[in-house]
């Protein structure tokens, strides 16, 4: 900061000053232009990409219009494509994940703000924040290797064999399929939802707390009366979040879905998302219908995806206090 | 954050014992759920490190890949193209991210600089993949698979998370020091340059960090815009470049068992990669609170 003390005493106008104030003229309005422009490109960025999203399944828009949405069918022999049973995959796997990782994330947030020692949490913190910087075609690595033959193995006869007569759990169990696609968006979407569910729980202010004590709760009565009724919209929030992680994800899904065009009651079978399928077809796609169907597919999808972000932030922005979510 | 959550429940006399029973059973789910996610952590970790680290040697590091059916070989060409394409990338999306975080905090009145926010969150929620797609028909129609193509997909990805940070630290600069300067008679943009941006400048290095961080793992957007490579190792962004992420992934689309325990040591060095990355923005992070907040 010394460098920038201006001389003390009556300006001189110097060589050096006079060039200085000539720099200054440029150089004001010159970083005020640079940032705006930098803020327009922001904005020309997603503007472009939803254009050029659109643009490109404008051929399958006109070829199948919105009759793409409900068709069941995807053959490059025949050009004939619809994405039903992507919408299905897409759903089914995001639902059940976010069924499973909601639960356990906000069970997470609780451990980390009431339960756990200072030490611990610090610890415990770090590593559930770690879990969300694995990248996804590592989970996916794993989730191939390692998960699915425990899945189709262990796992999955065992449900077969106590809970068979729920259709979700009839077929016959295999190593690609929906259920290891709901584990891996499950470790995906974790992290998302109970990082930001433990800030709504920091933002619990401490004297409703100790009322709830005061008056004799348990600590369990205590969460259950104070911090999830005084964060509730926060949690929602949250989970919409996790869910617009678990929707957009290609690469893991595609290692372990095993891309199969149909609607199946049952998560042992193979299946296809929206993401993954675009992610396994686009660089092999034969025909411009396809290519085309392909962007439709991706433009139903950034459709989904937006919608759901932008419920997701406007909850979490109004239900808490300014400064989580920033 | 609060010091209350540390207090213990107080003892509670005469209270029904079901009432302690159901508090106690909470209180062990909660610990469970808790173990659940750092034993999935071990589990993932532990896998790569065991499988990778029998696959990495010297001659992976620093060879290209074998040919077809040819023992040994390595992914030199895969370490080499990650690091351009993140490098280009963050020379796109760093200085334009901090210039959006400049304009947030120096010049934009608040409307304009809350409907940035709102574009740069709806842009962190565009599925990557659907950048590849977005990238692919804006670029790669025309001129090609390059890596110049991969690093603006990447620096998309990017963007968001460099530039909301940015907007954030240099929002909390005092504004006292904003005012010395300008009482001291200096030039509004050598007051932004000189003083504001250093003041910040390790929530600022965080910020681009984690965004490295985050595109140095990503697949899909190259997965069309920079994937079809030869085994050559090539430093030249003009061309497509082979990467970390889209290796593994086509090399875990193979059935061989070889090909698996190359995609287990090219994850393992991608891991170490990320979580330093990783570990040291969230130490760099902690550092930054606590300066700027006393």
């Amino acid at each position: 900061m010394s460098a920038t003390a201006p001389s003390v005493g009556p300006p001189r106008r110097t060589f050096a000053t006079v060039r200085r104030k000539r720099v200054d003229r440029i150089g004001d309005p010159g970083l005020q232009i640079l940032a705006g422009l930098a803020s327009v490109v922001a904005v020309v960025v997603i503007l472009l990409l939803a254009y050029k999203v659109f643009d490109g399944s404008s051929q399958a828009f006109n070829t199948f219009g919105l009759g793409f949405v409900t068709a069941e069918v995807w053959n490059p022999v025949t050009s004939q494509f619809g994405a039903a049973s992507f919408i299905y995959g897409t759903v089914v796997s995001s639902f059940f994940a976010i069924l499973l990782a909601a639960p356990l994330s906000i069970a997470i947030a609780l451990y980390l703000t009431e339960l756990a020692p200072k030490r611990i949490r610090r610890a415990v913190g770090t590593l559930v924040e770690l879990l969300a910087a694995i990248p996804s075609v590592i989970i996916g690595l794993w989730g191939i290797i390692v998960m699915a033959p425990a899945l189709e193995n262990h796992i999955e006869p065992f449900l077969h064999s106590v809970l068979g007569w729920i259709p979700l759990f009839g077929g016959t169990p295999s190593p690609f399929g929906l259920l290891p696609a709901i584990f891996v968006l499950t470790i995906m979407a974790t992290p998302i939802i109970s990082a930001v569910t433990r800030e709504v729980f920091e933002t619990v202010p401490g004297d409703l707390k100790e009322a709830a004590y005061a008056m004799g709760a348990t600590r369990w009565e205590m969460v259950r009366m104070v911090i999830l009724p005084y964060s509730r919209s926060g949690i929602v929030g949250a989970t919409i979040l996790g869910l617009a992680r678990a929707l957009g994800e290609a690469i893991a899904v595609t290692q372990v879905i095993g891309s199969a065009v149909s609607i199946h009651a049952s998560l042992f079978e193979p299946a296809d998302t929206l993401a993954s399928r675009v992610a396994s077809q686009f660089q092999g796609a034969e025909t411009t219908v396809q290519t085309s169907s392909l962007f439709y597919l991706s433009a139903i999808l950034l459709v989904i995806a937006l919608i759901v972000n932008v419920v997701a932030r406007l909850i979490v922005r109004r239900g808490t206090p300014a400064g989580v979510m920033n | 954050m609060s010091a209350t959550s540390d207090t213990p429940a107080p003892k509670l006399v005469g209270a029904s014992s079901r009432r302690k029973r159901v508090n106690r059973l909470m209180e062990v789910l909660a610990s469970l759920a808790a173990g659940v996610a750092v034993a999935v952590l071990a589990l993932v970790v532990g896998t790569v490190l065991i499988k990778g680290i029998s696959a990495i040697n010297l001659d992976f590091l620093t060879e290209t890949p074998a040919p077809f059916g040819v023992a040994g070989g390595g992914i030199a060409d895969s370490i080499v193209g990650t690091l351009m394409l993140v490098l280009v990338a963050s020379a796109i999306a760093v200085p334009i991210g901090l210039l959006i975080g400049i304009h947030a905090s120096e010049f934009a009145p608040p409307r304009v600089s809350y409907a940035v926010r709102f574009a740069l969150d709806i842009l962190a929620g565009v599925p990557t993949i659907i950048t590849g797609i977005f990238i692919f028909g804006l670029l790669v129609v025309a001129h090609g698979q390059s890596g110049y193509s991969g690093s603006i997909a990447l620096a998309i990805v990017m963007l968001p998370i460099v530039a909301r940070s940015a907007q954030e630290v240099l929002g909390l600069v005092p504004n006292s020091l904003r005012e010395a300067a300008v009482a001291l008679g200096i030039a509004r943009w050598r007051m932004v340059i000189r003083i504001v941006v250093p003041s910040a400048a390790s929530g600022l290095i965080t910020g681009a960090v984690l965004g490295i961080a985050r595109v140095a793992g990503e697949t899909a957007p190259l997965l069309f815009t920079s994937s079809i490579v030869s085994n050559n190792v090539s430093w030249n962004p003009a061309q497509a470049l082979a990467s970390i992420p889209v290796t593994i992934f086509t090399l875990s689309e193979s059935s061989s068992p070889a090909d698996h325990t190359r995609a287990w040591g090219a994850a393992l060095v991608l891991i170490v990669a990320v979580l330093i990355l990783s570990v040291s923005a969230r130490s760099l992070h902690e550092r930054s609170r606590r300066k700027l907040r006393g």
